[in-house]
């Protein structure tokens, strides 16, 4: 009898649980915020099922009520992804300034 | 077009992209080069389903439309927010994240076909359950965070709003949920998916509004940890590894931040989410305080004190985020440093609004990240120290959660401040901090009170040192 794939996605489910619980143990406390923005901008990766429901229109009417929403969550989810990395990134930018001034 | 095979493996390399981008953040060193992988995976993941749905027809040209216009909004938001409005926005982008979900799912409700879920109505049990979850999830972050955004922004009463019957009426719906995804799973009745919804938002709203404004640290990171699992739900139904692995490791970082933020306060994680922490004992802590000695003082003697010591060690808090102190502070600190005084500030884990609040203030007032140090680094220290400068910060310093067992902070990690020589501690004024409670430190000996705004008394002590 063969496994249904739903087993293996949630091995890789269980398994990334295992992986994000150790590999965010490591990061240095003074780095928390910076951490929220960036698994902000990454859980955004959701904008993958987002383009798929906005491209689910047939050619004649790009726009149904499905793909509407498609559009809608495809806005969000790139708020999130510019916002989140970019704020990220000016973040971990100060961190590097004081270091050099330092030195 | 590519294949399902091919986009499946490049999801995956986008998922690990995410993983080490999380792993970059161990040190400031390695953090940049952490964000640019994520970045990268981002990339990836979106180009490769461009290219598996094969679709470049004239919805191709309103997708990127859609993007664009959400990626100018969101990076004009990035480059103009003030870092002390940093939990405001990370609440906010945890609100979209959970419409955003939301929104997917309906659409692949509505249109399972595109998905390869079924047809409506008869959508495959497993992807109906996920999706179902998902969507819940998704809600319940969304209206969660809108009511965490109001009170950081102070558009809302940042102080517990209670009820009676408040946690059976949660209890109920929490139930109906259940019960509500068993029914829609049997019956494929999209009355039901949109009640489901209702409710979703609804328990969302009421869950946090009895939670109070210092609380917020283990509400974002709670509502981080929620974000991811709704990610998670949706990607089950698309039978996405990238979203799989992304959901697995927010909702798993999320929940170690609200772990340690609750280890901060010394209290359980259903003790927070049950709220309404801080509301009461007010008159106990009211009659006690009254008629207590403390030394007050001004910019003159606080700078007296500092210029006669040899190390001094700054203790930040919540309030020095609301003055927008922390550039007055670091300017006061070159003083000091000029005079050869040794300043180190110490970080408790629960100060400010969200975990970490301090550390980016600091960062961006310039502050190097080797004299900034977390609580167990520093609390030996504190001993052989001439002062101790709290700014902003009051609960975190209280010696009572330590001798007092009566105390509803009594067991709370704090910081050893009076063990200093001397104690500066710049107040608006005596009230009691968050948790309702008179701080013992005000009325010790060797505490020189500070009546006034922190980032106007700072400046002032610049002035004289």
């Amino acid at each position: 009898m063969e496994i249904d794939p739903l087993i293996f996605r949630l091995s890789i489910f269980i398994l990334s649980i295992f992986v994000g619980y150790y590999v965010v143990w490591s990061v240095t406390p003074s780095l928390h915020t910076p951490l929220m923005s960036v698994t902000n901008a990454i859980s955004s990766v959701i904008i993958v099922g987002a383009i798929i429901a906005g491209l689910s229109g047939n050619s004649d009417s790009v726009f149904n009520t499905s793909s509407i929403f498609g559009f809608l969550a495809i806005a969000l989810a790139a708020i999130n992804i510019f916002g989140g990395f970019l704020v990220t990134q000016r973040m971990l930018a100060m961190y590097k300034k004081k270091k050099k001034e330092k030195k | 077009m590519i294949s399902a095979n091919l986009s499946a493996i490049f999801y995956l390399v986008s998922g690990v992209l995410f993983i080490l981008a999380l792993r970059g953040l161990s040190s400031p060193e390695t953090s940049r080069q952490g964000n640019f992988f994520g970045i990268l995976g981002m990339i990836i993941a979106v180009t490769v389903t461009f290219l598996s749905t094969g679709n470049f027809s004239s919805g191709f040209v309103y997708v990127l439309i859609f993007i664009l216009v959400g990626g100018s909004i969101g990076a004009f938001i990035a480059y103009r927010i003030p870092m002390t409005a940093m939990p405001e926005l990370v609440a906010g982008f945890h609100s979209l994240v959970g419409l955003a979900a939301v929104f997917v799912a309906i659409s692949a409700f509505l249109n399972p076909e595109a998905f390869n879920l079924g047809k409506p109505g008869s959508i495959k049990l497993g992807s109906l359950i996920e999706m179902s979850i998902g969507a819940a999830v998704g809600a319940i972050t969304f209206s969660g965070s809108v009511i965490a955004f109001l009170k950081l922004q102070g558009i809302m009463s940042g102080s517990p709003i209670t009820f009676k019957g408040q946690h059976p009426l949660n209890a109920v719906i929490l139930i109906s949920i259940i019960v509500l995804i068993y029914l829609l799973c049997s019956t494929q009745s999209s009355n039901l998916f949109w009640i489901l919804l209702a409710v979703s938002f609804l328990i969302g709203f009421l869950l946090i509004i009895p939670i109070g404004g210092a609380d917020m640290p283990v509400v974002i990171s709670m509502l981080n940890s929620y974000s991811g699992w709704a990610a998670a739900g949706i990607g089950f139904t698309l039978e996405n590894t990238a979203l799989i692995i992304t959901g697995a490791l927010v909702g798993s970082s999320g929940a170690i931040l609200s772990y340690i933020m609750c280890k901060g306060m010394n209290r359980s994680f259903f003790n927070v989410i049950l709220g309404g922490f801080g509301a009461t004992d007010e008159k106990s802590s009211s009659s006690s305080k009254e008629q207590r000695p403390v030394k007050s003082g001004n910019a003159d003697d606080a700078a007296f004190l500092m210029k006669n010591a040899s190390s001094v060690i700054i203790v930040p808090g919540y309030g020095m985020a609301v003055a927008q102190a922390q550039h007055a502070l670091r300017e006061m600190v070159d003083t000091l440093k000029k005079n050869d005084i040794k300043v180190s500030y110490a970080i408790h884990p629960v100060a400010g609004r969200m975990p970490g609040h301090m550390n980016v203030l600091l960062a961006e007032a310039n502050v190097p990240y080797d004299e900034v140090f977390e609580l167990e680094e520093i609390n030996n220290d504190f001993a052989n120290a001439d002062v101790a400068f709290v700014i902003g910060a009051n609960d975190v310093t209280n010696p009572v959660a330590k001798t007092d067992p009566q105390s509803p902070i009594y067991g709370m990690p704090v910081l050893d401040v009076e063990k200093c020589k001397s104690v500066l501690f710049v107040k608006r004024s005596l009230s009691p901090g968050y948790a309702g409670i008179d701080n013992d430190l005000f009325y010790k000996e060797n505490t020189l009170m500070l009546f006034a705004d922190a980032k106007k008394m700072t400046e002032d002590i610049t002035k004289n040192l």
